[in-house]
């Protein structure tokens, strides 16, 4: 078979995106991970490092929590985000804007902010420790919480991209068949969502084994693989102890690579383009209990966001209940005040405008090409690698492959654009995910016809593929823009004199001490992102409205 | 509303931060920009710079600040291609290790004899001189203790009462640089046997052992914890702003660390960094690290701030920071087996 112009294109495309993968992931997270053959004075030694971390019984008690805790937070994460997903894309819900913009705020914030609301509503000065019954939120119970709801927006994203589009047809046929209404969803809602379900569930997993954040506020004396990361590199300088349990963390990744290469082999396109969109129609019992749900879980996020609010307006918890505005004055806490704030605006909008880009050309290329299986398998695995990485690891990564003195692009360090790089490639996996997904549910049927009728790829890409999937490019903007304003344990160690970031500086803030002006600091960039979803929202709204149109009957 | 006015202000601050560059363009162009690495506290950047660039109009500090472990963390990973030309406000034993790996630049800075003779590296030229020195204290939360009816401890040995139990946090030794001083200082006052029965007994009444040096004090003073081990000016720090506990010095003895100057080797400003590394140990910079320390390099400073404990520094154990840095992964090896893992079981 001979290659057309369109093949040679996108093979050139994708040869350079692999390039690119390859400098702002897998080159920065090789230059760290080396140092686990490695002695501390940079000779090598093989395995040593791993036999002896191996042989040590903490790194297995390390790995068996990490698992449990991931295993749980999962079980409990996926279902009721699904149920939640579903909701806002199969029933009826009064305010269905509301419900879906509150699913996101645990995005919006860092995730110092349930660790602290968790301490406020739980820790032993709590309001509701009566609840606990005597056991304490600092633990494994504490990390599940705090776990759960920081992961609930991730998996409710891919869900509903999943769950938005269907083939009213299917139902119909099943509803002639008089298929009964459980059958329905196990043959029908249930398969069409399975690509979606297991990316969630792979996501949500890999999130919780690498997240240190929630594990060093709430986590107690329950250590995980990412307490020992940080043990070994911030505690004792031991990059290659660090780089070894780093190594370790990856091998849930390449696990989730392997699920994910043979799920995505079974995958079919399920919007053809003869597909009529599912329109859901209101139902009194359904909408009831989905309304219910919904308002249930949406009171657990509210409350928790709540308790940090009110927080940050505290002057001296939990001894002087008395409210301030004074803890918002961040030059009192912080040398760089209100600045930090503006660099993280520049940031994140630096990361949503190039990482949008970067990734949904990127994942189309990948999706899209014929053939050429190594380069499109080395690229979906360089996609997967950052969801399973420490930000630590891939922090100080940045810093040895950067910083190098011969490498040419050592100009970059220290500078704003090696923060939004090092957070694009942070954030890849889900983006890349968002856009895969949405683009599966495309029919390859649209580029066979364009092909026959000789429009060039780029083209239908151009004019039918982007459009269709400008929600799902919308998504990944946002995603990318909120979890850049709230990213800490990579850029800690990559910013500036003149480039410190408002998440960096609430955890500084933290560290004083002044727990109220951190919380302040968090409710701040959580209501700017929330700002920014607004406008998205709205957004989304009009341009559904006539770019979607086709969607409806 | 809302809408508008965050696309304004986001647009104001660009163009107020395009402006920003190129006016200090212009500004830095007769300075020397000195990049200074640093964990001293937040509050203190404004004001150590100012009196620095007062002192020394043609160079300007650039910081770069974060905690300890951070920043140790940052330069040897910089190693092969340092970033920062001064160090100014880093634990010695950081600057230790870095020393050991031929990264410092050795200097002996003007005012360096006045100096008490602990807060010097002792080489010659020096690799590093001090500028102050913290203590891990024990913070009481007086509110809770009434509350509970908690006797108040004077000694180490205080702590290991079954009153005590599940109501101390101190710093992972493994995760803190102040949780490994704690620990090498109990070792150096009891000795290694009996300094590790201590730990035994002690860890019956430990409820958490925390990553940070800052946060044991910070969760006795929020009332979250009966006691903390840890880090004596964010004790006081709290206590100032209205927490309800006591700084106690064990009657024991206790570990403590200093805080540090030192030149990076490779430096693009070595001059500059000279003119730096001289004025922080000036008898004018001693006065200034006085206002947040009670025990500072320089003798003639006598200083006490607010709400610190008294006898701090008569208490200070001999520590011996080669021992210290040479016997430091055989000590965390021996505590966490003992204390990290569940291997080591707490009694109920």
């Amino acid at each position: 078979m001979g290659l057309s112009r369109d093949d040679l294109v996108m093979r050139a495309g994708l040869v350079v995106l692999a390039g690119l993968l390859l400098l702002i992931v897998g080159l920065p997270l090789w230059a760290l991970l080396a140092k686990g053959f490695e002695d501390g004075d940079g000779r090598y030694v093989g395995l040593a490092n791993y036999v002896s971390y191996f042989s040590t019984p903490a790194m297995f008690n390390s790995a068996l929590n990490s698992f449990h805790v991931a295993a749980v937070s999962t079980a409990i994460v996926v279902p009721v985000a699904f149920l939640y997903a579903y909701a806002l894309t199969r029933a009826v819900l009064p305010a269905r804007w509301l419900f879906q913009g509150i699913s996101l705020i645990p995005i919006f914030a860092p995730s110092l902010l349930p660790g602290l609301a968790l301490v406020y509503l739980f820790g032993n000065q709590g309001f509701f420790k009566v609840l606990l019954g005597g056991s304490s939120i600092y633990g494994f119970d504490g990390i599940v919480i705090a776990q759960v709801f920081y992961c609930f927006p991730h998996a409710t994203m891919i869900l509903v991209t999943a769950l938005a589009t269907a083939d009213a047809r299917l139902y119909e046929a099943a509803d002639a068949l008089g298929a009964s209404k459980l059958r329905v969803f196990f043959t029908v809602t249930l398969p069409g969502a399975k690509y979606g379900l297991i990316s969630a569930a792979l996501v949500v997993f890999t999130l919780v084994i690498t997240d240190f954040g929630i594990a060093k506020v709430i986590g107690g004396n329950f250590n995980v693989l990412a307490t020992d990361v940080y043990k070994q590199v911030i505690g004792q300088q031991n990059f290659s102890m660090g780089a070894v349990v780093g190594m370790v963390l990856l091998a849930p990744a390449a696990l989730a690579f392997v699920i994910d290469r043979m799920v995505q082999r079974k995958q079919v396109a399920l919007l053809t383009s003869r597909a009529v969109p599912l329109i859901p129609r209101p139902k009194a019992g359904r909408d009831l209990f989905f309304t219910v749900f919904c308002s249930i879980i949406a009171a657990g996020i509210l409350a928790i966001l709540g308790m940090a609010i009110w927080g940050s307006l505290i002057k001296y918890w939990p001894y002087n209940l008395s409210l301030t505005l004074g803890n918002y004055y961040f030059a009192n806490f912080d040398a760089n005040g209100w600045d930090s704030y503006f660099n993280s605006l520049r940031m994140a909008a630096g990361a949503a405008i190039v990482g949008t880009a970067v990734m949904f050309v990127g994942a189309w290329l990948n999706e899209k090409t014929r053939g050429f299986g190594i380069v499109r398998g080395v690229v979906q695995l360089l996609a997967f690698l950052p969801m399973a990485v420490p930000g630590i690891v891939l922090g100080l990564g940045y810093i040895f492959f950067f910083n190098a003195p011969d490498n040419p692009l050592n100009f970059l360090y220290a500078t704003m654009a090696i923060l939004v790089i090092n957070t694009v490639a942070h954030f890849y996996t889900v983006g890349h995910l968002t856009a895969t997904t949405a683009l599966k549910q495309i029919d390859p049927e649209f580029e066979s016809v364009s092909a026959s009728l000789k429009v060039p790829v780029w083209k239908t890409f151009g004019r039918v593929t982007a459009p269709i999937c400008l929600p799902a490019i919308l998504d990944i903007a946002i995603y990318l823009f909120v979890n850049a304003m709230t990213t800490v344990s990579s850029v800690i160690f990559l910013y500036a004199s003149d480039t410190k970031l408002a998440s960096v500086a609430a955890v500084n803030i933290e560290e004083t001490g002044a727990t109220a002006a951190a919380a302040a600091l968090c409710v701040v960039i959580v209501i700017t992102s929330a700002i920014v979803k607004t406008l998205h929202l709205l957004a989304d709204r009009f341009l559904l409205g006539r770019l979607q149109a086709w969607r409806r009957r | 509303m809302a809408n508008t006015s965050t696309f304004r202000r986001t647009a104001l601050a660009g163009v107020a931060a395009l402006a920003a560059i190129g006016f200090a363009g212009s500004a830095w162009a007769q300075k020397t920009k000195l990049t200074v690495y640093t964990a001293i506290e937040n509050e203190q950047l404004e004001p150590f710079k100012k009196a620095f660039e007062g002192d020394n109009p043609t160079i300007e500090i650039a910081w770069v600040r974060d905690s300890t472990g951070v920043m140790t963390a940052k330069l040897i990973a910089e190693k092969d291609n340092p970033r920062a030309d001064v160090i100014w406000g880093l634990a010695a034993s950081s600057i230790g290790l870095m020393a050991s790996m031929g990264m410092i630049e050795p200097y002996t800075p003007a005012g360096a004899a006045a100096l008490k003779p602990i807060f010097k590296s002792g080489k010659n030229p020096e690799t590093w001189v001090g500028m102050d020195a913290y203590l891990a204290v024990l913070c009481f939360n007086t509110a809770e203790a009434a509350k509970g009816k908690k006797a108040k401890p004077t000694s180490w040995a205080d702590l290991t009462k079954p009153e005590y139990k599940d109501s101390i946090v101190m710093p992972n030794p493994a995760s803190s640089g102040t949780g490994y001083l704690t620990v090498a200082g109990w070792l150096t006052i009891m000795g290694e046997e009996a300094g590790w029965k201590f730990m035994d007994a002690l860890h019956q009444n430990v409820a958490q052992y925390l990553h940070s040096g800052s946060a044991p004090c910070v969760q006795a003073a929020k009332g979250e914890r009966l006691m903390g081990i840890g880090f004596d000016m964010r004790g006081a720090s709290e206590k100032t702003k209205g927490a309800p506990i006591d700084l106690i010095v064990p009657k024991e003895g206790l570990g403590w660390e200093m805080e540090v100057t030192a030149i990076m080797k490779g430096t693009k400003n070595l001059e500059a960094a000279k003119k730096l590394a001289d004025w922080s140990a000036s008898l004018k910079a001693n006065e200034l690290y006085g206002k947040y320390y009670a025990i500072v390099a320089n003798p003639a400073v006598k200083s006490m701030p607010a709400n610190y404990p008294a006898d701090g520094e008569k208490l200070m154990a001999k520590m011996d920071v080669e021992w210290m840095s040479k016997n430091r992964t055989r000590i965390l090896a021996e505590w966490t087996k003992r204390y990290d893992s569940k291997s080591a079981p707490k009694k109920q």
